[in-house]
């Protein structure tokens, strides 16, 4: 003991025993990760090839506008920490790469494979963290969902926008709300953690995963609903309505009138 | 022997007769004579859906609940089980889902009250564009204003019954237009509500306003419309025959008995078929009304339409007097612009004769271009009123044929100043033409395309005469001279002070002075045969 505590005054010890220690850590954290990965290793080379197919694509698609390295320019934003979850939104619904520089990408076919999207997702993905793609363990809309507090939230937190039937709507200066109507669950609940363009991000805090899953059923709910009352003439409210009482009521009485006051000849 | 309809008349008042006594008076009604006309069927649209408004609003008020108590609904509408509402909105809902032909009562009901309000329109501009207005229809013209005033009120308080999403937003918007009335807005928006919107007796108050009180009015206006045009006889289109002094047309009993009852039927029939195969106002689609809640795309019904353009289109000014807010952006819109054409529209008839001069009876209507500045006006009102409306519907415009919602804005801002005044000039411009076209007709015929080569090598295209017929139609009209500025004598020397009068001449004179001279039968026999 007494030599021990003479070695411990000695002037070299503090700055070995933080070598030693330094050794330690470093090699236990070195061990404990390689028996982290070690099973996984043939999906962690995947997920490395899906990474470098995915740059791939990117530089050839998408680094003309966010930069070579997904950092964003003057006409579009970094990609870095947007998450998975956007670049399945953005490209799986056609939005991205965009037709033109107009004020909104609006949805259209997609230019890229679904294997394609996910390795473009798994590329962004792997910049920083971000909101990762809703998996099919995730959608239990029909099991987990309740249709009538799904279109509670809906009224209170996306009418506004996208119309009280999800039909959608104008914002200012060309924007707009796109209709809901035939859009992926998938991508309408990553619409939701991703607030793509001008769309808020509705995070789990303020509704949560259980409530988006009402909300993708109260829309799905609406999409499938048969032409109560006859037809729809758009669901856009009172416009088309007064069109058609113009053009279809009073329009038919007035060649009805018409026809009455005709003499034969 | 008389003409079998005529004897129908009187059977009729025989049978009549020999129970209550009243033959004379039968007699002389039931072969009352009516023109015939399309554009005259254009108010009985309007009658005739009011009816069905009567029959099928009483069918919905034996299930409709006037409440805005709570409830929570466990009907068979599922996407909104479970949920908190009104019991209006509840019932509304028990209607269309839950009561056997509910739903086809409701939709009948609005779209006949689209209807009732666009014949009424219709009917307005035929009344108008003919100056069947003029004396002695005045009175008559101001009960058409006040109908139509109440049928767009009326129309309101009806789809803002079923306390739905979108109706509260309009009852909201109504809310702001009260306030807007200077000092006394704020005072008479707590009075309406009974306190803080929406409060809970707004939807019982407007309902006994609107299947009472106004229902009650429009039938007794009605009622004295329809007795004012039987007691004044109905106007008639100029032709041969046809004097301020007759009426040429079919007697009531058998001809219009059976037309106007069958013409019931059929409109009964669209709106039937309306009812039943276009939804109309659905209201599960946009849920209860809750303050907290707004669709994007929610509009009014046409009518309102305008009104909500005006108000969209209006710029932010708001002035602050005297510790009051005067919110003009929603003031003039809202209430003084509509009060001006409601009020000018009333006072037409008697502004029309004080500006022409014209203070005689007339039964002979005008055909509208042969009153070119009083279809000018008429067609200007109609512009200023759908750039309006198109404003109401910008937001669904702007989705659906991709123009930005400020494009929109902007391009009815300018318009609704630009756009009258222009189709102002373009009318009166066209209604000329049409006028110098009639002129041309009579005196030189109409053009065959038949070319004749005459024995000396000329070519001729052969005109062929209007009928007599024809040729009265169109020079049967009187032209009016302006009113000469008063007070100058013989002399030309002008007398002081009477400035009324020299406003009302030069008014006069930009009304009358412009128009073609009608042909004469001298300027006629003058050109010989025709062709030339």
């Amino acid at each position: 003991m007494r030599k021990l505590s003479r070695l411990r005054r000695r002037k070299i010890t503090a700055p070995a025993l933080l070598l030693l220690a330094l050794v330690i850590v470093g090699n236990a954290y070195a061990f404990i990760g390689a028996t982290v990965t070690t099973p996984g290793a043939t999906a962690s080379n995947a997920r490395s090839t899906m990474v470098t197919e995915g740059r791939e694509i990117f530089l050839r698609g998408c680094s003309s506008c966010h930069g070579l390295n997904a950092e964003g320019g003057g006409v579009a934003p970094s990609l870095v920490g947007v998450g998975a979850a956007s670049v399945d939104f953005q490209v799986g619904t056609g939005r991205m790469p965009m037709a033109d520089m107009s004020v909104q990408a609006i949805r259209k076919p997609s230019r890229y494979t679904a294997a394609e999207t996910a390795a473009l997702a798994e590329y962004v993905a792997s910049l920083a963290p971000g909101p990762a793609i809703p998996g099919a363990a995730q959608l239990t809309f029909e099991r987990d969902g309740n249709t009538a507090e799904g279109g509670e939230l809906f009224r209170t937190n996306c009418a506004m926008c996208h119309n009280a039937a999800g039909q959608g709507g104008a914002l200012t200066q060309g924007k707009q709300a796109p209709s809901l109507m035939g859009v992926e669950p998938r991508h309408i609940y990553e619409a939701m953690i991703t607030g793509p363009q001008s769309m808020p991000v509705f995070g789990d805090k303020a509704i949560t995963p259980q409530e988006k899953l009402s909300i993708i059923k109260w829309i799905k709910s609406v999409e499938n609903e048969k032409g109560l009352g006859g037809a729809s003439l758009g669901k856009v409210g009172p416009v088309t309505e007064g069109l058609m009482g113009w053009v279809g009521g009073i329009g038919l009485l007035i060649a009805i009138s018409v026809w009455l006051a005709t003499k034969s000849r | 022997m008389k003409p079998a309809r005529e004897r129908v008349a009187g059977s009729v008042a025989n049978f009549v007769d020999e129970r209550v006594g009243a033959a004379k008076f039968l007699k002389k009604n039931l072969n009352k004579v009516f023109p015939d006309h399309w554009s005259f069927m254009l108010g009985e649209i309007a009658l005739y859906s009011f009816i069905i408004l009567l029959l099928s609003g009483t069918f919905l008020t034996f299930w409709f609940v006037p409440s805005q108590e709570e409830l929570i609904y466990n009907g068979s509408y599922v996407p909104l089980k479970g949920i908190q509402m009104s019991a209006a909105y509840a019932s509304t809902l028990d209607i269309s889902f839950d009561i056997r032909g509910g739903m086809l009562m409701r939709q009948v009901h609005h779209w006949a009250a689209l209807l009732f309000l666009a014949a009424m329109v219709a009917h307005l501009m035929r009344v108008f564009f003919t100056g069947a207005f003029r004396k002695p229809r005045e009175l008559n013209w101001i009960l058409g204003v006040g109908l139509l005033t109440l049928g767009i009120v009326e129309g309101f308080l009806g789809y803002s019954l079923p306390d739905d999403l979108l109706s509260g937003t309009g009852i909201r918007i109504a809310e702001a237009i009260l306030q807007a009335i200077p000092v006394v807005g704020t005072y008479a928006a707590f009075f309406a509500f009974g306190g803080a919107f929406p409060g809970l007796v707004f939807i019982p108050r407007i309902y006994t306003v609107h299947v009472l009180l106004i229902p009650g009015i429009i039938l007794g206006l009605i009622t004295v419309h329809l007795m004012l045009v039987w007691y004044q006889k109905h106007t008639q289109y100029p032709g041969p025959g046809r004097t301020e002094k007759n009426v040429v047309g079919y007697p009531l009993m058998p001809v219009y008995m059976a037309k106007a009852g069958g013409f019931f039927f059929i409109v009964f029939g669209v709106t039937a078929f309306l009812g039943a195969v276009a939804s109309i106002n659905p209201i599960w689609v946009f849920g209860p009304y809750t303050p907290t809640q707004i669709s994007a795309g929610s509009q009014p019904d046409w009518y309102m339409g305008w009104l909500d353009g005006l108000v969209r289109m209006s710029p932010p000014l708001e002035s602050y007097i005297f510790n009051h807010t005067i919110s003009w952006n929603i003031l003039i819109p809202g209430l003084i612009v509509p009060g001006i054409m409601f009020t000018g529209m009333a006072l037409w008839p008697f502004i029309e004769a004080w500006a022409t001069g014209d203070k005689r009876e007339h039964n002979l209507l005008d055909r509208p271009r042969n009153a070119p500045t009083r279809t000018a006006v008429g067609v200007m009102s109609l512009t200023f009123t759908v750039v309006a409306l198109i404003n109401g519907g910008n937001d669904i415009i702007a989705t659906h044929f991709s123009f930005t919602i400020n494009q929109i804005m902007w391009a009815t801002r300018i318009s609704i100043f630009v756009l009258p005044p222009l189709s102002y000039v373009i009318t009166k411009r066209i209604c000329l033409a049409l006028q110098r076209a009639d002129r041309d007709l009579v005196l030189h015929g109409r053009e065959t395309g038949r070319l004749v080569m005459l024995p000396h090598g000329e070519f001729v295209e052969i005109h062929e005469e209007l009928s007599p017929e024809e040729a009265w139609t169109r020079t049967s009209h009187e032209q009016l001279a302006p009113i000469p500025a008063a007070g100058i004598d013989a002399n030309g020397v002008r007398a002081n002070g009477v400035l009324k009068d020299r406003i009302r001449a030069r008014i006069s004179k930009g009304i009358l002075q412009e128009q073609i001279a009608k042909p004469t039968a001298k300027e006629k026999l003058e050109l010989g045969d025709g062709h030339h």
